[in-house]
């Protein structure tokens, strides 16, 4: 999986490494759930004789959770603007079980013979990826406007939500399993086709592995030319030799698990969907104005709405954003298991949940990035991966489960509990996290008194 | 001093330090059993930290100095113990639930049992006929099981102070107990007041509304920057405003504004008329009334009023509406009249509100400094197409305010939650002047930081008059004001009182008109 290409970083050093995560706040922390992740994966890789960096199970572990992950993308996003959404999998149910009865009815109509097969096929794919984008729009359109412009806090929004759109998917599917045409498979359960000369390893996934170097190394270069040509401050070269070759090292790795599976098996497809959509949505919430509303309707949206940030447009496009996400996990999902029924998504918007907040995002909002809830999601899916491997009971590993994200949150309170908010601070009233002690509480030079204080301006769009 | 009876309360030598400032010093109070002692002072001028002392909610020993109360010296660790002794303090903004009824407010924490036992389930026929019987006291005739969120702020202030008669309360202490009172509740509440000193209560009163205080005190004591100055006397009738206004503002001016002699004065090029604000929850309150008022080109104009006057909710309520409902009347910008409907059409026309609580509602305290400057304008430092950031110029842009603004700290990616509030104020400052502003409204831009940091932003805020801003500086310091701005209208409840150019304001004419509702014909 480090094969995804990393995402562009600002500068060299150390202490830079941890700014790949994005806010300067929660880099750092984000390293530490990285290390945390290397450190479960040899871990288990002891525990299990070898077999967890064995080619077919790495191969199988993007295969089994990329759902997970895309749905995590979605979510950070949404509780990094302070809410949460608890509809994903009903949403992705819905969404499932409308394109495929659409798909289906294409498919009865439609008669290819010989070589129109694979034709048809792509074209299939495509389809359903643009239909669960557009139902997913559409569920993400309602859901928004009921938080956004109604200002109906986001809980209840999407609680409602997976009620309705739950009912919604046996009501359209009569509450009864359907297979899924063979041809989709290839989007969730497809390889990067190999190609001649056939060698013992799969061609395409080396030559992937090439791209994601050469990105490395080109980008490394573009940043320290544009920062000489800026001026800026640099970090010494060596860093940045050192940094190249740990992650060319890394992507060599990758590329040889990735690469030497059973024949007929190489990077997976829906891997690819996963870099693909981690690379945009990294950009989206790091470089982009949109991403800056979301960070500071999260972090404060009283300053938000004073700096001028449309509060509603945000909180909209955020919750329109899930939905549409959770809709392609839908698809990524069915495509892989080739059937689609009501239990369809059933508890995706927890795991999808202990992901985001295993990768550092605060449940007050205003922090959190794309590629530590991919971390969180991975952490959860080694461990899933591991203890099964070691033939541990479902019953354990869910306790496990729980306690992993239970501690997971719990370091992250107590380390933030000299600054930023935290989720204790959630609990108590509002303010209480200012008092670090009664007395130390300086309400002089003028006491921020009360007439005013008691005036502020209430929005019309409270952020739950 | 009313010497004949006994003090029930003696405060000497209190002196109470936050970190960097010393908010009181060396204070004395003398309170003489059954009178009605006022205290007043500018805002910030350390008279509800003084209370706060005296009711435990700054414990014995984060202060220096004794408290005698009723002749013993008493150490109060917490606000539990001063009550169970019999002072019993009413915050401005009242500690009461809304959702519950008036019955469970006034024994909340205190509920009678069955039984007469310490636990166990409430007796709650026993508390509603203490309620009852309480409510009479304060001459309120509501229903006790009315939730309180459906009576008045002028009703609750009476439950509050059942609540407190509740207690056994001998020392009572209102901190503006009349800020957000209409007239007639104002009258009830102060014949309240006078009605419980018959029965042997005394009270403590901080207002701003001196005829009130003219009206009803036995005694005043005056502080003024952490000191209390002098307490006088009123039963011998020499004392009128005018002698308290005397002592809660004189001081020395010190020279520490910048020299401005008014020649970057331009044209009128932003009025704004007839403005009339309701306020958003209490439909029927005006808290702008049809105010009228212009700015000049490289004007400062300042904004002097108490506390709650609505000089916050003018500049919100201008700046893109985000105060107040039903808004009417109209603003005028170089003579063209303009709709500004939210905060970005405000931002699009060159408004800027720097908010007096910038912890609040000035910054994200999650961003880092560079990512605070550029957040008003974000389309300056992002490509047109896709609004990518350009974070090289992000960093140089707010680099150039760190060394202009002089914001003391190493580099612009540091949190600005780490920063003292000086240069907080400073980052606000630049991410409001990063936006190019033609108007710049300052609320209290100079509250809770210290000396140096303020003359600093003097001078920032005359530079930009100097190159040809309007500057609408609001204001509680009125040596502030008169060092800063060039021209000064007055607010009192909403309405604005007078206008003065600064060469002929003084403290006390300011002080005048922020007081008392002796409306003028102003431009």
């Amino acid at each position: 999986m480090t094969a995804t290409p990393v995402p562009a970083k600002k500068s060299g050093g150390i202490r830079d490494l941890g700014r790949m995560f994005g806010g300067s706040n929660s880099g750092l922390r984000q390293f530490g759930i990285l290390g945390a992740l290397v450190l479960i994966i040899l871990i288990f890789q002891v525990l299990t004789g070898g077999k967890t960096l064995e080619p077919g199970n790495v191969i199988n572990i993007v295969r089994a959770n990329t759902y997970v992950l895309i749905l995590a993308i979605g979510m950070v996003m949404v509780i990094v603007a302070g809410h949460i959404d608890l509809s994903v999998g009903a949403v992705a149910a819905f969404s499932n079980i409308v394109t495929v009865t659409i798909l289906k009815a294409i498919d009865s109509n439609w008669t290819v013979t010989g070589g129109g097969e694979v034709t048809k096929g792509v074209l299939m794919s495509i389809l359903a990826i643009v239909i669960a984008v557009a139902i997913g729009a559409v569920v993400g359109a309602w859901q928004g406007y009921w938080v956004a412009y109604v200002g109906v806090p986001a809980f209840i929004v999407t609680l409602a939500g997976m009620l309705i759109f739950r009912g919604l998917n046996q009501f359209v599917g009569h509450s009864t399993p359907q297979t899924v045409p063979n041809y989709l498979g290839y989007i969730g359960g497809g390889y990067i086709p190999d190609f001649p000369p056939y060698l013992p390893f799969s061609n395409g996934t080396v030559l992937l592995g090439l791209i994601a170097a050469i990105a490395v190394i080109w980008n490394e270069l573009r940043l320290r030319r544009r920062q000489r040509s800026m001026g800026a401050e640099m970090a010494p070269q060596w860093v940045s030799i050192v940094k190249i070759v740990l992650l060319v090292l890394v992507i060599a790795y990758a590329t040889y698990l990735f690469g030497t599976g059973r024949p007929g098996t190489s990077f997976p497809i829906p891997g690819i969907i996963l870099g693909i959509l981690v690379l945009v949505y990294s950009f989206v919430t790091n470089n982009t104005v949109t991403g800056r509303h979301i960070y500071s309707v999260g972090g404060n949206w009283h300053a938000a709405e004073l700096s001028g940030v449309n509060i509603r447009r945000t909180n909209f496009f955020v919750m329109m954003n899930m939905s549409v996400l959770a809709a392609l996990a839908g698809v990524v999902f069915v495509s892989r298991s080739l059937a689609t029924g009501p239990g369809d998504g059933t508890g995706w918007e927890l795991d999808a949940i202990a992901a985001v907040f295993i990768g550092g995002a605060a449940v007050s909002g205003g922090i959190g990035t794309v590629i530590g809830s991919i971390i969180g999601g991975l952490v959860i899916a080694v461990l899933n991966n591991g203890l099964q491997l070691m033939s541990v009971s479902s019953d354990q590993v869910q306790i496990i489960k729980g306690l992993v994200l239970l501690i997971a949150v719990a370091l992250d309170v107590v380390s933030k509990r000299s600054g930023g908010r935290s989720l204790i601070s959630r609990f108590r009233r509002p303010g209480a996290d200012l008092a670090a002690g009664p007395a130390d509480r300086p309400d002089v030079p003028p006491a921020g008194n009360s007439a005013e204080a008691s005036s502020r301006p209430k929005s019309t769009v409270p952020n739950p | 001093m009313v010497s004949s009876a006994p003090a029930i309360l003696e405060m000497r030598g209190i002196t109470k330090r936050f970190p960097g400032v010393i908010a009181l010093d060396n204070v004395t109070l003398k309170v003489q059993t059954g009178e009605i002692h006022a205290i007043c002072g500018e805002n910030g001028a350390g008279k509800s930290t003084l209370m706060k002392v005296l009711s435990g909610v700054y414990p014995f020993g984060t202060y220096e100095g004794d408290i005698v109360y009723n002749g013993e010296t008493v150490e109060f660790s917490g606000i539990k113990q001063s009550e169970a002794a019999g002072v019993v303090i009413i915050h401005q903004e009242l500690a009461l639930i809304p959702e519950l009824s008036i019955t469970e407010n006034i024994f909340l924490g205190n509920e009678p049992r069955l039984r007469g036992r310490k636990s166990g389930p409430i007796d709650w026929r026993a508390a509603h006929e203490g309620a009852k019987a309480l409510l009479e006291r304060v001459g309120l005739q509501d229903d006790p099981d009315t939730k309180i969120k459906s009576i008045g702020v002028g009703k609750q202030q009476l439950v509050e102070i059942a609540k407190a008669l509740n207690k056994n309360v001998k020392l009572l202490i209102l901190d503006e107990p009349t800020a957000a009172l209409n007239e007639g509740d104002s009258q009830h509440l102060l014949g309240l007041l006078r009605d419980l000193k018959t029965r042997g209560i005394t009270s403590i009163m901080i207002s701003h509304k001196l005829n009130e205080i003219e009206a009803i005190a036995d005694s005043i004591t005056i502080i003024r920057d952490g000191h209390a100055i002098e307490t006088l006397d009123v039963s011998d009738g020499s004392v009128d405003e005018d002698r308290i206004i005397r002592g809660m503002v004189g001081r020395v001016l010190e020279n520490r504004f910048p020299e401005h002699d008014g020649s970057s004065i331009g044209d009128v090029f932003f009025e704004v008329r007839d403005w009339t604000v309701r306020h958003p929850l209490v439909a029927d309150r005006l808290v702008a009334k049809h105010s009228n008022f212009v700015v000049r080109r490289g004007e400062v104009v300042g904004f002097a009023g108490l506390m709650g006057a609505g000089r916050t909710e003018l500049a919100m309520s201008i700046f893109g509406q985000s105060y107040g409902t039903k808004i009417s009347g109209s603003i005028v910008m170089d003579g063209q009249e303009i709709q500004i409907r939210n905060v970005q059409d405000a931002i699009k026309h060159g408004i800027a509100y720097v908010s007096e609580d910038r912890k609040a509602l000035g910054l994200n305290l999650l961003d880092d400094i560079k990512t605070s400057v550029v957040s008003a304008k974000l389309d300056k430092v992002a490509s047109k197409r896709i609004g990518s950031i350009d974070i090289y110029k992000e960093h140089a842009v707010s680099d150039d305010y760190r060394k202009s603004l002089r914001i003391k700290t190493p580099t612009v990616d540091e949190g600005v939650n780490k920063l003292s509030g000086g240069n907080q104020q400073k980052v606000v400052l630049a991410k409001w002047m990063f936006t190019d502003p033609r108007l710049l409204i300052l609320d209290e831009p100079t509250r809770g930081i210290d000396v140096g940091a303020k003359t600093e932003i003097y001078q920032i805020i005359r530079q930009l008059a100097e190159n040809g801003a309007g500057v609408v500086l609001i204001s509680s310091e009125l040596p502030e004001l008169l060092g800063v701005a060039d021209r000064i209208y007055t607010i009192f409840e909403g309405s604005i009182t007078d206008e003065l150019p600064v060469t002929r304001a003084t403290p006390e004419t300011l002080m005048r008109s922020m007081t008392s509702n002796r409306k003028k014909d102003v431009a």
